[in-house]
């Protein structure tokens, strides 16, 4: 008979490993950036930069190393997410290096150029994606840490509260002796963690005992009271730091999740109500928000007779147009200081790379995107699915946040734009941030081991004689 | 887990979309509407990036451009002989904009005018940058040195133009400023430029006085109210007496005067003695004969009342408003509410000495492409006819009479036919304030009329009576007259 001839429906067969595909997209991903660079220098100075060699070497070696050890040790680790962190992450440099070129806003006061810091902070970045690929076998681990993350990620969005406002906002603080720090950062993968764990656990308790009212599920008072704390949180940050960037991205991120686990629509309505409640009640005393809501709705108003950086950013992407300036040739230094190196960097792109580029870069941004969340649905475990989607949904929402504010769509709000804006913290947690959701998704997509020779199927086999 | 997960797919993809929409309405809708805002300064950027074609002057550029060693503009205007030329160029200035011909004829001199289409696209072909085009202006450079240090450091203006063509030979206006000084973005230039504003220097030098500013015409307008007289049949022949009594008293007044200056000949005078001695009296009664409308149509015919008379610098709109007997009676004799910008009274002048044809002032002859390739050119063009030829012969002759042997003796010019009227404008609430000098006249050769020219002299302390304009402008007019005929020797 032929059904004694398998023993089991489980087979060996997993998906494809996609490594070279990786390493072929890699290529593109270092090649792009390179010739980005020569065309500035091209364009700037009328010869290729000195620095072409060390960029391209430095590039490509960050990119094969990663390549290697994402090969040994996540071998079936989502192809796309790695080559798509490397383009933006090498872009964003030659886009820092380039603007490094305007004298105007590379002066001492505003930390000369930015370019090699970033090159080294971004060698840091790729170390801490080694290391949690290498380190980190198993992303449930993390689940044993779902308290002591909470812990962490409080003491992560407080304590810039201790320490001055820098640059206009209170989202930093200054270690002495190494510099300066964006805790929100590293307090998004932190707290996603946290929700992961707090969530998986809660999930029933929250999904199923609560009350119907209105033909809303709400939940019982004691399952309430963490998300209302983490709703005040978010307020306080909005109130105390002024970022109201960092505030909706945490408070957007625990709803995604929230949902995700408990698959109720409720908690999406009523972290609507809250998060609308709260700003409404913000916003009203708050003349920081005011202001920037007064900003958005009027983003060509001249200030002091003085055009603002709302209006300067507005006429870069206006200038660039359909194809752009090219690159090293925009005028997006005028939107003046520091900020058309970090929070702005996107009109720089806008106005050099024009409407195209943008479109492209956003896209790579998407697509980076939807792989975490794919990587979520694939997830066996609801540890992973939860973490997975909760890091692609405040990457997404960081996306949004900063790209909406930076053309208009939405008030604008300091934030960086993950891999392309300068900033050393917003870096080395984005690559954290990828290295966790390869992790994710290696587990994902590692095939199932092969059963054990099942010795019970001998032995009941019926033998006829 | 799945459906709500495949949820937040959507609703993040959702985000991207709404990313990808709104870059393209920045980007690609208001795209053009951004790249062009006047605070954007890329425009000025792209503007001031190349050297800015020149406007030209018998030959020769007035304007020029100078690299700038720092900053974001390349290149900065200069001026050859700026204060004298700055009625006629205006400015261009990276810090304050520009005004005059050097805004209206931008495009041209900054080489974006559609126009330098073609040669824009040979540069493009041919990788040579942007160039702009020049601005050739019909001003004639003897004559408006003539005019300028005529009026020396009075304040007053000048407007000379061709009869026979209506291009403008002269322009000047004092006390001038020079636009090279604040023409980059420096601090000096900032402090130069806040300097001249009216605010800070009560002589307001950057007020064009010969396009923008009005004055009553005082006795300069007789020759308008003569022009009414014969054109309406009052009075035909000008060597005949007029029912002029002495004193005449103001229509609907309580037996108000209407003063001479001094004692002379004015009863029941000749239309062409009474402008000789510039008689109030018999020149008030024509127009209060005349009335209102016809008064009023007659000015309108010369030109007042137009708000658009662009050449192309707009210049200030020169009133004869409706208004009750006795008013009309005084606006008669260039005073009341009467007021016109000396070019007005130019243009007054040129259309006497042109057989009654007034020709529409201009003073770009050409705009030339960076490849001197003519790209528009100026046909001079009719713009009303005021006088019948037979009526403007005679006005001619009454004028002539003025500088023969009346009050305008000081235009006289050897071996030239000269007309002119002299006007002293009364000014300020009860005649307080001194009064404005004006002389306004033609000279007339065997081979045509070249010139006609209107001068006015602002607050000067000498004297005051009907001879002011003589002994002020008339020197004035006669040298700009003679730097024209010069030339056309």
């Amino acid at each position: 008979m032929s059904s004694t001839t398998t023993t089991t429906t489980v087979g060996t067969i997993g998906a494809p490993s996609r490594r070279n595909t990786e390493l072929a997209m890699l290529v593109f991903a270092v090649l792009i950036p390179v010739f980005a660079y020569i065309n500035v220098g091209l364009a700037k100075e009328g010869s290729v930069p000195a620095g072409i060699l060390g960029y391209s070497l430095g590039l490509g070696l960050l990119a094969g190393v990663t390549h290697l050890v994402v090969r040994k040790w996540a071998p079936y680790a989502d192809p796309l997410m790695l080559p798509i962190a490397t383009l933006l992450n090498g872009l964003g440099l030659v886009f820092i290096w380039r603007l490094d070129q305007e004298p105007q806003i590379t002066t001492k006061q505003l930390g000369g150029a930015l370019a090699p810091g970033q090159m080294m902070w971004s060698t840091i970045g790729v170390a801490l994606f080694l290391g949690v690929l290498i380190f980190l076998k198993d992303h449930r681990v993390l689940q044993r840490y779902t308290y002591i993350s909470m812990v962490v990620a409080l003491v992560l969005l407080i304590a810039p509260i201790f320490f001055p406002a820098k640059f206009g906002a209170r989202i930093w603080i200054t270690i002495p002796g190494v510099g300066s720090l964006q805790p929100g950062e590293f307090a998004k993968i932190v707290i996603a963690i946290f929700f992961a764990g707090y969530l998986m656990v809660k999930r029933d308790a929250l999904a199923l005992a609560s009350r119907r009212f209105m033909g809303l599920y709400l939940p019982r008072g004691r399952d309430l009271g963490p998300i209302l704390v983490i709703w005040a949180l978010s307020l306080m940050i909005l109130v105390f730091e002024t970022d109201l960037g960092t505030s909706l991205l945490f408070f957007g991120l625990f709803v995604v999740m929230l949902y995700v686990a408990t698959e109720r629509t409720s908690w999406i309505v009523f972290g609507l109500l809250l998060s609308a409640g709260g700003a409404v009640a913000v916003a009203t005393f708050e003349s920081h928000v005011q202001t920037r809501v007064h900003n958005w709705l009027n983003p060509l108003e001249l200030l002091n007779g003085g055009v603002t950086e709302t209006a300067q950013a507005m006429y870069s992407f206006g200038s660039g147009g359909i194809l752009g300036s090219g690159l090293g040739q925009g005028y997006s230094r005028l939107i003046g200081g520091i900020a058309p190196k970090s929070d702005y960097i996107l009109a720089t792109v806008g106005e050099e790379a024009g409407l195209a580029g943008l479109m492209a870069i956003l896209l790579l941004y998407g697509l980076l995107i939807e792989r975490g969340i794919r990587t979520a649905l694939a997830a066996r475990d609801p540890f992973g699915k939860l973490l997975a989607v909760g890091l692609s949904g405040a990457f997404a929402l960081q996306v949004f946040v900063v790209a909406g504010g930076v053309t208009g769509l939405i008030p604008l709000t300091g934030m960086t734009m993950p891999f392309l804006a300068q900033g050393g913290s917003s870096v080395i947690a984005n690559w954290a941030l990828v290295a966790l959701l390869l992790r994710i998704s290696d587990t994902a997509r590692r095939p199932a081991p092969a059963p054990a020779p099942s010795t019970d199927a001998e032995m009941t086999q019926v033998v006829r004689p | 887990m799945n459906k709500p997960l495949r949820r937040v797919a959507i609703f993040c993809g959702l985000l991207v979309l709404s990313l990808l929409i709104r870059v393209n309405w920045v980007q690609f809708v208001q795209a053009d509407e951004l790249k062009n805002d006047t605070n954007n300064r890329r425009v000025a950027i792209e503007r001031y990036s190349q050297p800015r074609g020149n406007i030209i002057v018998g030959g020769q550029a007035i304007t020029g451009s100078t690299t700038n060693d720092s900053g974001d503009f390349k290149y900065k205007r200069t001026y050859k002989d700026g204060p004298m030329w700055a009625p006629v160029t205006g400015y261009a200035s990276q810090a304050f904009g520009s005004n005059q011909l050097e805004k209206l004829n931008d495009s041209i001199l900054s080489g974006t005018d559609d126009k330098l289409f073609f040669s824009r696209t040979v540069d493009m072909f041919t990788g040579e940058k942007q160039k702009g085009g020049d601005v050739v202006t019909t001003l004639n450079p003897k004559a408006q040195k003539a005019a300028y240090d005529g009026l020396g450091k009075s304040k007053g203006a000048v407007a000379a133009i061709n009869p026979e063509t209506g291009a403008i030979l002269a322009l000047a206006s004092t006390p001038s400023y020079d636009p090279s000084t604040f023409a980059g973005m420096s601090d000096k230039d900032a402090k130069a430029y806040n300097a001249l504003l009216k605010k800070n220097n009560p002589d307001d030098p950057m007020l064009n006085r010969a396009l923008r500013q009005t004055y009553p015409p005082g006795s300069t307008f007789k020759v308008v109210t003569a022009a009414a007289a014969l054109e309406n049949g009052l009075y035909t022949d000008i060597n005949a007496k007029t029912d002029s009594p002495l004193p005449w008293y103001l229509p609907d007044t309580a037996h108000q005067p209407l003063n001479n200056e001094g004692n002379i000949p004015c009863e029941n005078a000749s239309l062409k003695e009474a402008l000789r001695w510039s008689c109030n009296t018999v020149f008030g009664k024509i127009s209060a004969d005349l009335g209102n409308k016809k008064m009023k149509a007659e000015a309108e015919k010369f030109g007042y009342n137009d708000a658009k008379i662009d050449t192309p610098v707009r210049a200030a709109e020169s009133v004869y408003p409706t208004d009750n007997r006795p008013q009309n009676a005084m606006a008669g004799i260039g005073q009341a509410s009467n007021r016109a910008t000396p070019l007005q009274m130019a243009m007054i002048t040129s259309a006497i000495a042109n057989g009654g044809k007034l020709m529409k002032p201009y003073m770009v002859d050409k705009l030339v492409a960076p490849n001197l390739n003519v790209v528009q050119q100026h046909t001079p063009e009719a713009m009303s006819q005021p006088l019948k030829p037979e009526n403007a012969q005679k006005l001619q002759e009454m004028m002539e009479g003025v500088v023969k042997n009346g009050t305008g003796t000081n235009g006289q010019i050897d071996g030239v036919t000269v007309g002119g009227k002299t006007g002293t404008a009364q000014h300020g609430e009860n005649n307080k304030d001194n009064p404005y000098a004006w002389f306004i006249s033609y000279a007339k050769t065997s081979k045509g009329t070249p010139v006609a020219v209107a001068v006015v002299i602002e607050g000067s302390d000498t004297l005051r009576g009907d001879i002011a304009g003589g002994k002020l402008a008339a020197p004035i007019a006669k040298k700009v007259m003679e730097a024209v005929l010069d030339g056309n020797k």
